[in-house]
């Protein structure tokens, strides 16, 4: 879990938040990747949808279960990842970076604040 | 994503093997099983291209002897099992007296005994079933349980008999479900039979647990890499195939309130003889089940899982998945369920409903998957 990157936040549920000035990208962690095993599909939001802290923007699908996706931060839809329609099993492969999933613009930074740093992150999916 | 069971795990007689290969391990129905090596997906096109290593030793091996042993087997069995010749295996149903499936399991005759290989969840449950049986039916003859003592691997797929071969010389002349027994380089004292649970060609060994992690790598565990023509494969592929290849998994398509007529099993149900939960089957038989079980294939690469409700085109509730997968072979979106039967012909549209979105679905014939 060393590789798991120290620039950006996580939520328990293991979505990590990048953040570039006032926009933020998420994806799923290679933990939750793993975890889910073969990644089938990847159900986004549109753009221009808003999103409160804690909302479920998304699911998420593989041969063996469905999960949620959730956003720790409060923002509007300004770009999703096209790329994971047709080659869900991206995000097995590269979590952190061609796996990404949406982007937000920051309506309220509040949540950002709230997130976990790394290793406390990896210190929760440890024990 | 395991479920919590009560007391310490069963481990077989190949789980250092298992962890040698970086399996990820699961509890199954309180078994520390393989779930994964590499990738479910990778791991079900080497054993649809090539070859798969599954171990099964979870699943229950228990030996009948003794002067009724066959008229015990066909008392408790929906198979007809005085029919059966030295050699023969046969894939029979357990049920209840209201028809309700207890199990679904492999029959095999061999030469003074019978040998039963059941699902690992089921175990405790049939033995228990047989011994009230015996009981209440005054049979006498004599029933192990041999599960502790031996290990059980599946090879799986198109190369499997050519490399087997090799090893074990009868497996080329051996039937479709028949079996036969031997000695392997003068010590591994082996039972091979000529079937599977993926829907390829194959065999399953039973072999003494102590020797087995010698014979795992006798059977290729060891040639373990890219373009290896045999692979450990584990639980997750094993469910993928068995699903293509539209064969039923206890505690999905069947259970104790399903039983095998509507689960499109009959023919491995012989009405004509006497046996517990006959004259239940019969009835259904008769009357033509109240739903029964179907493919479904479904638009678009969404999941239809096990619980997921099947609807009319006029949004009634009418089924309910019992699996469903993306089927990495027949890339589609597949499912199984029980539909009421006036909906079960194939070409009939249908929706599940995935948490409030409908999606469409067509009703296939079974299997999803069948080998050229």
């Amino acid at each position: 879990m060393s590789d798991t990157p120290s620039d950006r936040k996580y939520l328990q549920t293991h979505e990590w938040h990048q953040t570039h000035g006032d926009t933020v990208t998420l994806g799923i962690s290679q933990f939750a990747a793993d975890e889910l095993t073969d990644v089938t599909y990847v159900s986004l939001p549109k753009v221009g949808q808003t999103f409160k802290a804690g909302d479920r923007f998304g699911e998420i699908e593989s041969v063996k279960a469905t999960s949620d996706l959730y956003t720790g931060v409060a923002g509007t839809v300004t770009e999703v990842n096209t790329t994971l329609d047709s080659d869900p099993a991206l995000v097995n492969r590269e979590p952190y970076t061609g796996g990404w999933m949406v982007k937000l613009k920051v309506t309220d930074p509040a949540g950002l604040e709230a997130l976990l740093a790394v290793d406390e992150y990896l210190k929760r999916i440890r024990h | 994503m395991s479920s919590p069971t009560t007391g310490p795990l069963k481990r077989t007689p190949f789980y250092d093997f298992h962890v040698a290969k970086n399996a990820k391990m699961v509890d199954f129905t309180g078994w520390e099983m393989p779930i994964l090596y590499r990738s479910i997906v990778d791991e079900h096109e080497q054993t649809r291209k090539s070859g798969g290593i599954f171990d099964v030793s979870h699943m229950g091996r228990l030996a009948f002897s003794g002067k009724d042993a066959i008229k015990f087997l066909d008392h408790v069995l929906t198979r007809n099992c005085a029919a059966m010749l030295p050699g023969q295996s046969r894939y029979s149903l357990v049920c209840n007296e209201a028809g309700g499936t207890l199990d679904d399991v492999i029959i095999s005759r061999d030469q003074k005994h019978w040998i039963m290989v059941c699902n690992a969840s089921n175990r405790e449950k049939l033995m228990a079933h047989f011994h009230a049986a015996r009981k209440a039916g005054d049979f006498d003859f004599e029933f192990a349980d041999n599960t502790a003592s031996t290990a059980m691997v599946a090879l799986q797929g198109p190369k499997v008999i050519d490399r087997m071969s090799e090893i074990l010389p009868g497996v080329r002349d051996l039937k479709r479900y028949g079996f036969e027994s031997g000695t392997l380089m003068m010590l591994i004292k082996y039972t091979v039979f000529r079937s599977g649970y993926t829907g390829e060609d194959g065999i399953e060994l039973v072999i003494p647990a102590k020797l087995a992690p010698m014979a795992i790598k006798l059977l290729g565990g060891k040639e373990d890499k890219e373009g290896a023509t045999l692979r450990p494969a584990g639980l997750g592929a094993r469910d993928t195939l068995r699903l293509e290849a539209g064969m039923p998994l206890y505690g999905h398509e069947l259970n104790e309130t399903t039983d095998p007529i509507s689960a499109g099993l009959g023919w491995a149900v012989d009405l004509n003889k006497a046996f517990i939960g006959a004259a239940a089957l019969r009835k259904i038989a008769e009357n033509g089940p109240a739903r029964k079980l179907v493919g479904l294939e479904l638009e678009g690469k969404r999941i239809a899982r096990q619980d997921t409700p099947v609807v009319s085109t006029d949004g009634k509730v009418i089924g309910i998945v019992t699996s469903g997968t993306l089927g990495p072979t027949v890339q589609k979106s597949i499912a199984m369920a029980y539909v009421d039967a006036a909906y079960t012909d194939v070409g009939t549209r249908l929706g599940v409903d995935l948490k409030g979105t409908i999606n469409p679905a067509t009703i296939v014939k079974l299997p999803f998957y069948k080998r050229a």
